[in-house]
C-alpha cells in the first residue's frame, strides 16, 4: 500500500474527510527519482507526533481524495512524518495531485494505521521490497537496528529508479541484496528462501505480479502462511464482479447492486449512509454484519477467521452471490 | 489533584449528585468514603457476560459520586498497594514476567504511561522526553530520575517491574502475532483467582478456556478481534467483578492456601458484612503505539457490604445482582458458598 489507492477509484467519487484527523504541513519536497516525490509532513507547532509500529501508514486527503502511504521515518518518538509517493501520470489523481502540492501547505493526514508489523517472536526478519516496495522496509530497519534484531533485505529495482537506495544501505545491516534484473532477483530469491534459519520471517511488498510470484515461490519452497505476511500496493484494480441484490433486514428493502459497483455505491445510491474511509478494504470503516449468506470477501481488513465467521463484511470491495445475502440494515 | 480521603473516613452525602425531584428521603448512613470513587459495575439488577468495552477515560456519574475521568486512578491506597505489590514480587518473582522478545514492549509500556501519569497528575508528576533521553518525577514515591529508552541498565531496576512500581495497576501485555494475542509479559500481584505464572505464554482464548457461558456465545473470540482491530494510540475500558474475603488484593491461585478457606469460614462470622467485598476491575486496554503489543492494565477495588449499603440504591442493586446469578457463574467467580448469605443481607428490610 505504499503507492496509489485512489488512483483505481472512480473518478465521479469523492471520499468523506478523514474523521480524528491531524492537520500537518508540508515542509520539504524532495525529488528520489524522477517518478518519486518524498514528502516531509510537520505539526505546525514542532510538536512530537503520534508515534507508530514499524510498517505503518498513514491516509492522506488530497483534493477529493484519500490515498493510503507507508511512513518511511522511525515510528519512534517522531516529530515528522515522511511519505514517498511514486507518480502514476495516467491515474485519476490522487498520486499527480500530491505531486503538485506547493511547501507550506496545510495538509489532512489520519493516525498512523498499522497492517504490516514485524513479528517480535521471529528468529530472524527476510524483507523482500520491489521498486516502491521498499517504502514499509524502512521503520522496519531502524526498529530492527534500535532492538538488535537479525534482518536480511531483497531489494529489487530497475537501474536509476531506486528510492531510498542509499538509506537502505545506511542501516549496515550485515545482509542486503540489490538486484537489478529479474533473473538476478529469482536466483537470489531461491536461494533465500531455502537458506533461512527457522523461525525466519518473511515480509513482501512491491507490485501485486512481484507479491504474487515470491508468494508463490515461497509456497513451493515450503513456507507456512503464518510466517509470510506482504502488504500489496499499485493499481490492482479488483474485477467487476458479477450483479447481486442484498436484502436489508431491518428496512425489509432489497437494494441492487450492479457489476463494477460496490455495495457501498449501491447503498448510498438508495440513501443508506455507511461510515467508511479508504473504499478500498483497508481501513474497516465500513464494517457492516451479516445475517444470512455468504459474502465473497475481497478485503484486506479481516483476519482468515474474521472472514471464515461470515458475519461481518467489508462493502466498499466485498460482494455477494446472486440474492442470498442478508445484512442487519 | 485529590486523592480519595481514606477509607476510615465517611464523605459527607453533600458530594454525591444532587437528586432528582421527587427527592428520596435522606440516607440513614453517609456514604462511604470507598463508595465515592467506586466504579459501581451494575447497569441493571441482572448481570451476564458481554463485551461491555467503552472509549476510555470518559467520566460516569454514579449514585454514591463518579469514576473514570482518568485512565490512570491513583487514590489514598496508593503507597499502601506499591508497598504490597513490591513485598509480593519479591517473595515470588514468577508474578514479574517479560519473555525475551517483549523488551520493547515493556519500554513502550513505560513511554506510554510515565506522560499520561504526568498529564493527569500535573501538580505530582513530571515526564521530559529528547529523543531517548527521559526524565521523570513522581513526588508521591519521592523520585526523580534520568533514563534512556531502550537502556535497561539506566533504570537500575527490571523496566517492567519499575512500571509497575508507578500505579495501582496490575499489568499484563499481549503480543499479536499468528491472528493471535499471547500473554508474554506481565506484573499481575492482585490477581482475582488465576496467575501469571501460569497463564504466560498462553494464547488469549487459552486463558479464558475455564470461563463458563462466553465460548458458546463467542464472546472470547469477539473480544480477541476487538482487541487485534485496536488502532495505536486507541484506549477502551470494560468492567469485571468478584467477591473476596477481607481486602486481600492478592487472591491469586498461588497462594490459594492462605484465602480459600476464608470461602467457608465466612459463613458463620458477625462480622459477614464488614469482611466480604465486592471486588471491582477495572481493566484498560491500549494498543501500545511503536511495538504494537496490547496493554491490559487491571485495577482492582475492594469494597465491603456494609459500606454499599451506606448507598441504598446499590444496597438493592447488588443484592438482586447476587440473587438472580446462574449458578455456573457463580461458581466460576467462587461466591456459590456466600452469595445468597449476601444477598440476604443486602435485601433485608
Amino acid at each position: 500500500m505504499s503507492a496509489v489507492l485512489a488512483d483505481t477509484v472512480p473518478p465521479l467519487v469523492s471520499t468523506p474527510p478523514i474523521p480524528n484527523a491531524l492537520s500537518l504541513t508540508l515542509t520539504s519536497v524532495v525529488d528520489l527519482t524522477s517518478q518519486i516525490r518524498a514528502f516531509t509532513l510537520r505539526a505546525p507547532n514542532g510538536a512530537v507526533l503520534p508515534e507508530f509500529v514499524p510498517g505503518s501508514h498513514i491516509l492522506v486527503r488530497c483534493g477529493e481524495r484519500t490515498n493510503a502511504y507507508s511512513l518511511t521515518g522511525s515510528g519512534v518518538h517522531p516529530l515528522e512524518y515522511t511519505i514517498s509517493v511514486l507518480r502514476l501520470p495516467g491515474g485519476a489523481g490522487g498520486s499527480t495531485a500530491l505531486h503538485a502540492l506547493p511547501l507550506g501547505t496545510t495538509v489532512q493526514v489520519s493516525r498512523p494505521r498499522s497492517a504490516f508489523a514485524p513479528v517480535a517472536t521471529a528468529k530472524h526478519h527476510l524483507l523482500i521490497a520491489a521498486g516502491i516496495g521498499i517504502t514499509p522496509m524502512l521503520s522496519h530497519l531502524a526498529a530492527a537496528r534500535d532492538w538488535n534484531r537479525s534482518v536480511s533485505l531483497l531489494y529489487s529495482y530497475r537501474p536509476g529508479t531506486a528510492a531510498h537506495l542509499d538509506e537502505a544501505r545506511g542501516f549496515g545491516i550485515d545482509d542486503l541484496v540489490e538486484s537489478t534484473t529479474r533473473e538476478q532477483f529469482r536466483r537470489t530469491l531461491e536461494q533465500r528462501l531455502r537458506s533461512q534459519p527457522v523461525g525466519t520471517h518473511l515480509y513482501i511488498c512491491g507490485p501485486q505480479g512481484f507479491t504474487d510470484a515470491v508468494l508463490l515461490a515461497a509456497a513451493e519452497a515450503g513456507w507456512p502462511d503464518k510466517r509470510v505476511h506482504y502488504e500489496l500496493f499499485g493499481a490492482a484494480t479488483l474485477d467487476p464482479g458479477a450483479p447481486f441484490t442484498v436484502r436489508l433486514a431491518r428496512s425489509a428493502r432489497s437494494v441492487p447492486v450492479a457489476a463494477g459497483q460496490s455495495l457501498l455505491e449501491a447503498l448510498e445510491a438508495v440513501g443508506t449512509a455507511v461510515l467508511n474511509l479508504c473504499r478500498r478494504g483497508i481501513c474497516g470503516e465500513c464494517a457492516l454484519p451479516v445475517l444470512a449468506g455468504k459474502p465473497q470477501h475481497r478485503d484486506l481488513y479481516l483476519s482468515p477467521e474474521g472472514k471464515a465467521a461470515n458475519d461481518t463484511m467489508m462493502c466498499c470491495v466485498s460482494r455477494g452471490h446472486e440474492n442470498e445475502l442478508e445484512l442487519d440494515l | 489533584m485529590t486523592l480519595s480521603p481514606p477509607a476510615h473516613t465517611t464523605a459527607s452525602a453533600a458530594s454525591a449528585p444532587a437528586p432528582s425531584a421527587p427527592a428520596p428521603p435522606a440516607p440513614a448512613v453517609p456514604i462511604a468514603a470507598r463508595a465515592v470513587t467506586l466504579p459501581f459495575p451494575f447497569p441493571a439488577d441482572q448481570y451476564r457476560y458481554g463485551t461491555n468495552v467503552e472509549a476510555a477515560p470518559k467520566f460516569v456519574a454514579t449514585e454514591a459520586g463518579g469514576w473514570g475521568a482518568r485512565v490512570l486512578d491513583i487514590d489514598a491506597d496508593y503507597a499502601s498497594e506499591l508497598a504490597e505489590r513490591a513485598r509480593i514480587v519479591q517473595r515470588d518473582p514468577s508474578r514479574c514476567q517479560t519473555l525475551e522478545h517483549m523488551r520493547p514492549a515493556v519500554w513502550d509500556t513505560i513511554t506510554t504511561l510515565l506522560p499520561i501519569l504526568a498529564t493527569e497528575y500535573p501538580d505530582l508528576m513530571a515526564y521530559t522526553r529528547d529523543g531517548r533521553h527521559c526524565t521523570w518525577r513522581n513526588d508521591l514515591l519521592g523520585l526523580s530520575l534520568e533514563f534512556t529508552v531502550g537502556d535497561d541498565s539506566s533504570l537500575g531496576v527490571d523496566p517492567l517491574e519499575f512500571i509497575s512500581g508507578q500505579i495501582q495497576d496490575d499489568i499484563a501485555i499481549l503480543d499479536e502475532r499468528e491472528g493471535a494475542l499471547w500473554l508474554d509479559a506481565g506484573v499481575v500481584t492482585f490477581a482475582a483467582d488465576w496467575c501469571l505464572g501460569f497463564d504466560v505464554g498462553m494464547r488469549f482464548a487459552e486463558i479464558h478456556g475455564p470461563v463458563p457461558r462466553v465460548h458458546g456465545e463467542r464472546i472470547v473470540s469477539r473480544a480477541e478481534q476487538f482487541l487485534m482491530h485496536l488502532q495505536p494510540g486507541e484506549t477502551f475500558r470494560r468492567t469485571n467483578w468478584s467477591m473476596t474475603v477481607d481486602r486481600r488484593l492478592d487472591t491469586s491461585t498461588d497462594v490459594y492456601p492462605e484465602w480459600g478457606r476464608d470461602r467457608r469460614l465466612i459463613e458463620d462470622d458477625p462480622n459477614f458484612a464488614d469482611r466480604m467485598h465486592l471486588r471491582v476491575e477495572v481493566q484498560h486496554l491500549i494498543r501500545l503505539p511503536t511495538s504494537g503489543a496490547i496493554l491490559f492494565l487491571v485495577r482492582t477495588y475492594l469494597i465491603s457490604l456494609a459500606e454499599i449499603a451506606t448507598v441504598p440504591a446499590w444496597r438493592e442493586r447488588v443484592g438482586r445482582v447476587l440473587e438472580e446469578l446462574p449458578e455456573d457463574m457463580a461458581e466460576y467467580k467462587g461466591l456459590t458458598r456466600f452469595r445468597h448469605q449476601a444477598a440476604d443481607w443486602l435485601l433485608a428490610p
